[in-house]
């Protein structure tokens, strides 16, 4: 790793002053640090945030639960509260990562994770992402992993994040602070499509930190589903994964929320395509339909093509196994 | 707590007061901000129980115990584990009395090579804090951040599996 100075700061306003563009938070590293061992990210300083009173998980105003940015993957994952109430949310942590990497990895860290994309992390190929006007490695190169939708000529990389893919079908809230305040941002909302700007994952400026997760009151707790699909039994980054919540009224659907990781540059959401489940029949023929209409206009790559068929009956199964309460 | 290093310049080197507990012990140590808790254990304080396999998180081989939690040494930073208690596989013994995981690995011939061993034990250590496993198809899944590319998985399975009684026990006498 290059040099870098470090600090500690035991406020959030002081962490926020401290930033820049030279300068990156801290917490988990789980992904930062091996980043700089790798040579693709170089800060200057290193702001470590742990110290920062960020570690509650709390009752929300709205009968909601907020969940402050450090809580660890493990502990919200295993929250008796995020357990009972939001069951989607820790069947999706739990599909991730590592039972070590589970304890590091925060909250809010697991939003700012980079791409896993192979030419993001080569430093002897072009990236757009990684050294905008660089070229794209990745879109005739081996691109099984990348993206079948939302991408752009600059950049087909996918966002990895498993517990993004939940937080995006719950509908959650992202808090975040700058020095010139504090706002905050609807999960569909936060992370970006590349467009001719791949270096920009999502829409924190460099000053602004997330302080807290908000789960809205609605969990979902009855039927969900995370459906992970991936190249091996455990410890692998998805191919395709679909989170599901349903509201059900005996065989009707009354609510439906579905998005898609492993296929886009951020959780994939459409809201046309669950409009078509709502007041309609718990059926395949609703579900194909659904799962059509999410993945409208796919543009698979050489090596990719079959994602869009994985993830077409990764839906209908994942939307299936909801609706009839099945969670495992 | 408030600290703040200057930027180092080309040849400078900007180390930070840390103290940890390290196997019980006391340690004060000045610690230049990008060593990793793996590199200080292996290099400065010549404590190689803990392997260094890939380096990037993907191996396992570098677990140790971080206030008791299982966490990947090569992916920390030594300074921030400033004030914490850090437990290698070289701790996890009481005087001349292994601990149940260690016990088993050897009973159940549970390696070949040996060098993802230290980070099977500990992270089996972490899993038993936990407390999530509870069956062999639990174990499978929570061990799956330590790899062993002897393949000697079905019999660090039984190890563990067999040894988890009584390593439950012994977490409980060591907070008494």
């Amino acid at each position: 790793m290059n040099p870098f100075s470090y600090a500690r700061p035991a406020s959030v306003d002081d962490a926020v002053k401290l930033a820049g563009p030279d300068a990156r938070f801290i917490a988990g590293g789980t992904n930062l640090l091996d980043l700089m061992k790798e040579n693709v990210l170089r800060p200057r300083q290193l702001i470590d945030i742990t110290h920062l009173p960020l570690r509650e998980v709390a009752a929300s105003g709205n009968g909601g639960l907020r969940v402050g940015a450090l809580v660890s993957n493990a502990d919200l994952a295993w929250h008796p509260e995020v357990e009972a109430r939001y069951p989607l949310l820790s069947q999706a942590i739990l599909a991730g990562a590592s039972g070590q990497l589970r304890n590091m990895a925060t909250t809010g860290g697991n939003l700012l994770q980079r791409t896993r994309c192979w030419y993001f992390y080569d430093t002897g190929t072009p990236c757009n992402k990684r050294e905008p006007g660089s070229g794209c490695g990745a879109r005739d190169g081996v691109n099984r992993m990348n993206a079948i939708l939302g991408a752009s000529d600059a950049c087909v990389a996918v966002h990895p994040s498993d517990m993004c893919v939940a937080l995006a079908a719950l509908k959650a809230t992202v808090h975040v602070q700058g020095r010139q305040g504090a706002r905050e941002i609807a999960f569909a909302d936060f992370h970006r499509l590349p467009g001719d700007e791949p270096q920009r994952d999502n829409v924190l400026a460099d000053d602004e930190l997330i302080t807290a997760i908000e789960l809205p009151a609605e969990g979902f707790a009855t039927h969900y589903r995370y459906l992970k699909v991936r190249e091996r039994a455990s410890y692998a980054f998805a191919l395709v994964s679909v989170a599901v919540a349903l509201e059900m009224d005996g065989d009707t659907v009354r609510q439906a929320h579905v998005a898609l990781g492993g296929v886009a540059h951020k959780p994939w959401r459409r809201e046309e395509a669950e409009a078509l489940l709502v007041g309609q029949r718990a059926d395949d023929t609703h579900f194909a339909a659904a799962a059509d209409a999410l993945l409208a206009g796919a543009q698979p790559l050489a090596y990719n093509a079959f994602k869009v068929e994985l993830a077409r009956r990764a839906i209908i199964r994942a939307l299936d196994e909801a609706a009839r309460g099945v969670t495992r | 707590m408030s600290a703040t290093t200057p930027i180092p310049e080309a040849d400078g080197i900007a180390a930070c007061p840390v103290s940890l507990e390290l196997n019980g012990q006391r340690r004060h140590l000045d610690i230049e901000p990008w060593t990793t808790l793996l590199d200080l254990l292996r290099d400065r304080l010549a404590m190689t129980g803990t392997k260094k396999g890939c380096d990037h998180g993907q191996c396992g081989a570098c677990t140790v115990l971080v206030d008791g939690k299982r966490v990947n040494a090569c992916l920390t930073l030594a300074v921030m584990c400033d004030g914490k208690q850090v437990t290698t596989i070289e701790g996890l013994a009481r005087g001349d009395e292994l601990h149940p995981i260690q016990q088993a690995f050897i009973d159940h011939d549970a390696f070949q090579c040996g060098y993802c061993t230290p980070g099977q034990i500990c992270s089996a250590v972490g899993m038993v804090n936990e407390g999530r496993a509870r069956s062999r198809d639990d174990i499978r899944e929570q061990m799956s951040g330590n790899i062993c590319r002897c393949g000697a998985y079905p019999h660090i399975l039984e190890a563990i599996e067999d040894a988890l009684p009584a390593a439950r026990a012994w977490a409980g006498e060591g907070e008494r």
